[in-house]
C-alpha cells in the first residue's frame, strides 16, 4: 500500500514535469474527494440522528450508503443538498464540503441543489408532461430558448436511458408512465440540471425487479458522468453498483471501504452480521 | 345432518337479537327520511318559485324576453324589466372576484405554504370566523366604514354603490376562497415539493409552477363556490347597493343587484308584482345552478 503510493507520486511528480499528467488527472477526475465530510452531527429537536460522521466520497463513483431502518443513512444523504432545511427542528454541525465550498455557511442553498441533483424513493414526477417535468430545471435557470430546451430533454432523456420509449410521447402526462419509466423520467430530471453529483434515495425500492435492474445498468453508466450517492436497503444492489460502501448503524459510520471489501472482509463485527444478514 | 334452510335460520334467532334486528331497521329508516326530508324541500322550494314565477309568462301574456331584457322596473305602472338588476349583479360578482380571488390565493398560500405553524394557528381560525360572522353585520359594517370613506374621498353625493358592494362581497368571499385553497393546496403531496425545490429551484418558484398548478381544481372549486356566496347575498348588498334602478356604467353608480331586488320588495309585492319577484329569483337561482354544474365538472376533472 505504502510502497503503491509512493510510486504514485513519483508518477505524478513524472506526469507534473511534463506538465500536462495534473490537468489530465483533473480532467478525469475519478478518485479524487468530490465531497468532504466533517464530524457531522445531526439533531431532530433534542434527539440526535446522525453522531460524528465523518467519509470522503469519491469523485465519479458510485457510492453505496447501507444500514438498517432508521439508522440514519436517508437523513445523511439529505444533508448533502440540505434537504433537511425543509423540517424546522433539524440542527446541524459540522462540516460538509462540496466543490472545495462548505455548504452550510454557505447561504446559496439554489446554486447547491442544482450542483447536487436528487432522484427520490418514489418517483415524484409533476402532473405535467413528460417535456415539461425534464424542461422544469432548465427552465428554472432561465433557460427559455425551445431549441435550447429541446436538446437538453432529449439529452436528458437519451442519458437516461428512456429517450426511445418516450420519444413519441414527449407532450403526453408523466403519470401515464410505468413506475419503472417515471424513475428513469425522473433521473432524466435530475441529469437535466447537469449536476456534479446525484443523490439517490432507495431508487428502485418501489420498483419490480425489471425496472430495478434498468436503473442499476443506467447508474453504472451514469458514474461516467457523475458522481453518486446512492441509499439502498438493498445489499446485493450496493454489491452490484457500488464502488464504496459505508455502512451505518445507530447514527454513526461503522466502516466505510472499498464494496468488495465490506462484503468479503469486513473488519467490524457489527457489519460482518449486517452484510450476512444476521440482522437488520 | 341437513342443511339449515333460511327459515330455520330466522326461527333459530332468539328473543333479544329480534329486538336488535327490528331496532336496526327502525333507524335505518329513520335516517332515510331525514335524508329524503332534504330532498324534498329542494324540491318544494324550486317546485314553488318556478310554479309562482312562471305564472305570468305562462298565463298572464308577458313575454319573459322582455322581462330579462327590459330596462324599466315599474310595478305600479306594469313594467317588469329586470336587465339593470342582472347586470348589476354580475358586476358586482366579477368585481368582487377580481379583488376575493386574489387576496384569497395570497392567504391561502401563505397560510399552506409559509407561514409557522405557530402563525397558521392564529390567522386560520380568525378566518374561519370571518365566515360565521352574520352578513347583516358585513353590511352595517359596509355602511358605517366603507361607505362615508369612498364619500369622502372621492367627493361622491352618495357612497353606496357598486364599488361598495364590490368591496363588501369581496370580504365576505375571503373565508370561502382561502379555507377551500387552503385545504386544496396542504393536499398537494410533499413529494412535489421536495421535486422541485431538489432542482434547484426557489420556495416561491415551487409554489407557482408546481404546487398551485397541482392544486388547480381544488382552487377552481374555491373560486366557484366564493361566486356563489357572492351572488346570492342579500342582507349585505341591501345596505350598501344604493337601490337605483339603472344599468351601473361607473364603479361609483348606486345599483341593486336580484337578490336586493326580491328582498326590498316581496314585504308588500301583490299580484303580478309578487310573481315577477319569483321570476327573479328564477334567473338568480339559474345562474346559482350554471355555478354548481360547473363545480361538479371541475371536481369530476380533479377526479381524473
Amino acid at each position: 500500500m505504502n510502497r503503491a503510493l509512493k510510486e504514485h507520486t513519483k508518477e505524478l511528480v513524472k506526469q507534473n514535469e511534463t506538465g500536462k499528467g495534473i490537468s489530465e488527472m483533473a480532467q478525469r477526475g475519478k478518485g479524487n474527494a468530490k465531497i468532504k465530510v466533517k464530524d457531522l452531527n445531526l439533531f431532530y429537536g433534542e434527539k440526535q440522528a446522525l453522531f460524528g460522521v465523518s467519509l470522503d466520497i469519491n469523485e465519479k463513483e458510485v457510492t453505496a450508503l447501507i444500514g438498517p431502518s432508521g439508522c440514519g443513512k436517508s437523513t445523511f444523504l439529505r444533508t448533502l443538498n440540505r434537504m433537511n432545511d425543509l423540517i424546522d427542528s433539524v440542527k446541524i454541525t459540522g462540516d460538509i464540503i462540496i466543490n472545495d465550498e462548505n455548504i452550510y455557511t454557505s447561504s446559496d442553498v439554489i446554486k447547491l441543489r442544482t450542483k447536487v441533483g436528487m432522484v427520490f424513493q418514489k418517483p415524484n414526477l409533476f402532473p405535467m408532461s413528460i417535456y415539461d417535468n425534464v424542461a422544469y430545471g432548465p427552465r428554472g435557470q432561465g433557460i427559455k430558448n425551445k431549441k435550447e430546451l429541446d436538446k437538453i430533454v432529449e439529452e436528458s432523456l437519451r442519458g437516461a436511458a428512456i429517450w426511445d420509449e418516450v420519444k413519441d410521447r414527449l407532450k403526453t402526462s408523466a403519470l401515464g408512465l410505468s413506475g419503472g419509466q417515471q424513475q428513469r423520467v425522473c433521473i432524466a430530471r435530475a441529469i437535466a440540471m447537469k449536476p456534479d453529483v446525484i443523490l439517490m434515495d432507495e431508487p428502485t425500492s418501489a420498483l419490480d425487479p425489471i425496472s430495478t435492474l434498468k436503473v442499476e445498468e443506467l447508474i453504472t453508466q451514469m458514474k461516467e458522468d457523475f458522481t453518486i450517492v446512492i441509499v439502498t436497503h438493498n445489499m446485493q444492489q450496493a454489491a452490484r453498483i457500488s464502488d464504496k460502501t459505508a455502512f451505518f448503524l445507530n447514527g454513526e459510520v461503522v466502516e466505510y471501504d472499498e464494496t468488495d471489501n465490506i462484503f468479503s472482509t469486513p473488519k467490524d463485527q457489527r457489519t460482518e452480521d449486517y452484510v450476512t444478514g444476521r440482522f437488520g | 345432518m341437513s342443511i339449515p334452510t333460511e327459515n330455520k335460520q330466522t326461527e333459530n334467532i332468539g328473543k333479544a337479537n329480534k329486538r336488535k334486528y327490528f331496532l336496526e331497521s327502525v333507524s335505518s329508516k329513520l335516517f332515510m327520511i331525514c335524508a329524503l326530508l332534504s330532498v324534498i324541500t329542494l324540491v318544494l322550494i324550486i317546485g314553488f318559485v318556478f310554479y309562482k314565477g312562471s305564472h305570468p309568462f305562462v298565463v298572464g301574456g308577458y313575454s319573459f324576453i322582455d322581462f330579462l331584457f327590459g330596462t324599466d322596473w315599474v310595478p305600479s305602472e306594469d313594467k317588469f324589466g329586470i336587465f339593470p338588476m342582472i347586470i348589476a349583479s354580475i358586476y358586482a360578482t366579477i368585481g368582487a372576484l377580481i379583488i376575493g380571488v386574489p387576496i384569497g390565493l395570497f392567504t391561502a398560500i401563505f397560510l399552506a405554504e409559509i407561514a409557522s405553524t405557530r402563525v397558521a394557528k392564529i390567522i386560520s381560525p380568525a378566518i374561519q370566523l370571518l365566515a360565521g360572522i352574520p352578513s347583516v353585520l358585513y353590511g352595517v359594517f359596509g355602511l358605517a366604514i366603507i361607505v362615508p370613506f369612498l364619500q369622502n374621498t372621492f367627493g361622491l353625493a352618495k357612497g353606496q354603490s357598486l364599488i361598495a358592494v364590490i368591496l363588501v362581497l369581496a370580504i365576505m368571499m375571503l373565508p370561502t376562497i382561502v379555507t377551500v385553497a387552503e385545504t386544496a393546496i396542504r393536499a398537494v403531496p410533499q413529494s412535489y415539493r421536495e421535486g422541485s425545490l431538489a432542482l434547484g429551484v426557489s420556495h416561491i418558484g415551487t409554489i407557482f409552477r408546481v404546487i398551485v398548478p397541482a392544486a388547480k381544481s381544488g382552487i377552481m372549486t374555491a373560486v366557484v363556490l366564493g361566486l356563489g356566496r357572492a351572488i346570492g347575498e342579500t342582507m349585505a348588498v341591501i345596505l350598501v347597493a344604493g337601490n337605483s334602478l339603472i344599468v351601473p356604467t361607473s364603479l361609483t353608480d348606486s345599483i341593486r343587484p336580484l337578490t336586493t331586488n326580491i328582498a326590498l320588495e316581496m314585504g308588500y309585492a301583490a299580484g303580478t308584482h309578487q310573481e315577477m319577484l319569483f321570476a327573479t329569483g328564477i334567473v338568480l337561482f339559474s345562474f346559482i345552478l350554471i355555478l354548481n354544474f360547473v363545480l361538479a365538472k371541475i371536481s369530476a376533472k380533479g377526479g381524473n
